[in-house]
């Protein structure tokens, strides 16, 4: 689904992501760990294809296409999606309208997915404008049913979110990667960005990496390394010598 | 050809088409009464609805001499040369409504006044909403498509009674050399509410007004709304005054405002007379090409108890609002018309349906031809 390459980005002159390699298959989730400003989410933003931030060396190829110098929004159409860990507002904007636009007119689908994350009475809101940490993240999950991603990427589902949410934003968010699905015909793939893995409880991830500094410290059983970095933090991380 | 316009079936498909675009309704199928005037001709006064009135304001004069307490009472005639050249004119030109105590509209009545060949077309409008009256007018004002060059200039006197409703829409489309001058003001009184709404998105040379609103009673409101998209070439000059001279009156003034090359001055004032007011102004404007918005909010408290303020932005579109839609699978041209739609998608409380349909389509319009 998802191949990087010997990955470096800079943002404003200076590279704060280095030799990233990652591959993510078919069905498969993946879990990104690190602590604050270890580059995560300069990764999603760099794979989505945001501004702001230069690849300067490596490739990306998403289902067979080198997406590396992609516009944003055909990476998009291509099959790609992002829940943002602070969305921008838009006042006036209504989230009803949005979800008109990128259903494609499927009204039928926008009710139907509004309802299951209790978002219905949100349609007719600007988006995001005082919105509540939970609300901003039920309107990204609606979003992006909507959307219907093949390779989702996740930037902290669970920030912001109360204990009563949770369970529906990650029950919704393991439809978006397939989870209902038996492994076998599992075809949705994921990039979850968490720091307290509560998300796991919904998930099962395949896969775990932690990100320290730009570079990859591990990759190995996400709720293994969850463990360690409950007990010990990343220091244990960065300590390690079995990269 | 024009002289052959009778009544606004007769207009040719084009000009029917622009008059529709101010929310005109050739065939009255959702309004309650009409009055239409080309240049100085009146070719249409009707009402449909019970105990309201529409006349042509000559023939109201004659009427009702009760009327010359209301003519020229409220807009100053020598309050510039617009007003003097109004004034100065032998024969009033315009229309007259009264809606009688009590009496309601289930749609709104339609003025429109048409600029064909004329260059200099002059209107005095009376609106008079007696106690509980509530009143929808939808004045569309445009210039035949074959008009290049001319002038309108336009005398409005609200009178909002006690208790009454009184909303007043109007939807310009005039040419790119037509100048207008609108000089409008209501009185306000206890209770009552007024409601000002403008919409312009199509080019014109020079546009210029500030209507007034006295709120004169207590617990009076008035609210101006204004969503305007500039061109390149058009000047707009638009402002409104609100003064709150009675304890528990409030107003607000709402501005959306976009230019894509055109200079737009956009002038509020507030002035808090008495206590126990409120008044606030909002202005947002976006500058999606070369262009000026020129914001100028006014707020002034006469007096302890008064609550006025102002907010006012004028930028551009974020990125990261684009960028957002973008990750969406918009491409950047439809992410951008969005957020502008958004932009001035502005749900005027207390405005019926009809008329924020005629509002919403007035900016459809506006986003096919690109903004």
């Amino acid at each position: 689904m998802l191949e990087i390459q010997d990955l470096h980005v800079e943002i404003g002159g200076k590279e704060v992501l280095h030799d990233i390699n990652l591959q993510i298959g078919e069905g498969e989730t993946h879990v990104l760990m690190g602590p604050n400003g270890s580059g995560k989410t300069t990764l999603l933003r760099a794979i989505m294809g945001f501004a702001g931030l230069s690849i300067t060396e490596g490739r990306i190829t998403f289902k067979g296409h080198d997406i590396t110098h992609m516009p944003l929004h055909e990476r998009a159409q291509l099959g790609m999606g992002m829940l943002f860990q602070r969305p921008p507002t838009i006042a006036g904007l209504k989230l009803g309208k949005l979800l008109e636009v990128t259903s494609g007119g499927d009204l039928n689908r926008v009710t139907e997915y509004s309802e299951y994350l209790h978002m219905d009475k949100f349609l007719d809101r600007s988006i995001n404008l005082g919105f509540s940490g939970g609300e901003i993240k039920r309107s990204e999950v609606l979003q992006l049913m909507i959307q219907k991603p093949d390779f989702v990427m996740l930037d902290e589902p669970e920030s912001g979110v109360d204990l009563e949410n949770i369970s529906l934003i990650g029950n919704a968010i393991a439809k978006l990667v397939d989870k209902d699905v038996h492994i076998v015909n599992r075809k949705k793939s994921g990039l979850v960005i968490t720091h307290t893995g509560y998300i796991l409880d919904y998930l099962d991830a395949d896969f775990g990496h932690v990100m320290c500094d730009g570079v990859f410290r591990c990759h190995g059983n996400p709720r293994e390394i969850l463990k360690v970095i409950k007990t010990s933090g990343y220091k244990e991380c960065l300590a390690c010598q079995k990269i | 050809m024009p002289e052959d316009i009778e009544q606004m079936e007769d207009l040719s498909s084009a000009e029917k088409e622009r008059l529709a675009q101010t929310g005109l309704e050739v065939d009255m199928k959702n309004r309650s009464g009409s009055f239409f005037q080309v240049d100085h001709d009146i070719r249409q006064v009707a009402s449909l609805e019970k105990g309201i009135e529409v006349l042509a304001i000559g023939e109201a004069l004659k009427k009702y001499d009760w009327l010359q307490d209301y003519y020229w009472k409220l807009v100053p005639k020598d309050k510039d040369q617009y007003t003097r050249f109004v004034a100065d004119q032998p024969e009033p030109r315009g229309f007259v409504i009264i809606a009688r105590k009590g009496s309601k509209t289930l749609y709104p009545l339609q003025a429109c006044l048409f600029l064909s060949k004329t260059p200099v077309q002059h209107v005095h409008n009376l609106i008079i909403a007696e106690e509980g009256a509530e009143l929808h007018i939808i004045s569309g004002c445009a210039s035949a498509s074959y008009t290049k060059t001319g002038s309108h200039v336009g005398v409005s006197e609200f009178y909002v009674g006690k208790g009454a409703r009184v909303t007043s829409t109007m939807i310009h489309n005039w040419g790119e050399e037509i100048s207008v001058f609108p000089r409008s003001a209501a009185l306000v009184e206890e209770d009552g509410v007024f409601l000002s709404n403008y919409v312009c998105m199509q080019p014109v040379r020079k546009i210029q007004m500030a209507p007034v609103a006295y709120l004169k009673g207590r617990n009076a409101i008035g609210r101006f709304s204004s969503i305007t998209v500039t061109t390149p070439g058009s000047y707009m000059d638009l402002g409104s005054v609100v003064h709150l001279s009675a304890e528990g009156t409030g107003a607000e003034l709402l501005t959306r405002a976009i230019t894509t090359g055109g200079t737009l001055i956009s002038r509020g004032l507030i002035e808090g007379e008495v206590g126990h007011t409120k008044g606030h102004i909002e202005c947002k404007g976006l500058i999606l090409k070369d262009g000026i918005i020129h914001a100028i909010p006014e707020i002034k408290g006469n007096v302890v108890d008064t609550e006025l303020s102002h907010e006012a932005a004028v930028g551009k579109i974020a990125r990261d609002e684009i960028e957002y839609l973008m990750s969406r699978g918009l491409d950047e041209s439809v992410a951008t018309s969005t957020i502008i739609r958004g932009f001035l998608d502005v749900k005027i409380e207390g405005l019926p349906e009809v008329l924020q349909k005629q509002i919403d389509s007035a900016i459809d319009a506006a986003e096919k031809s690109g903004f």
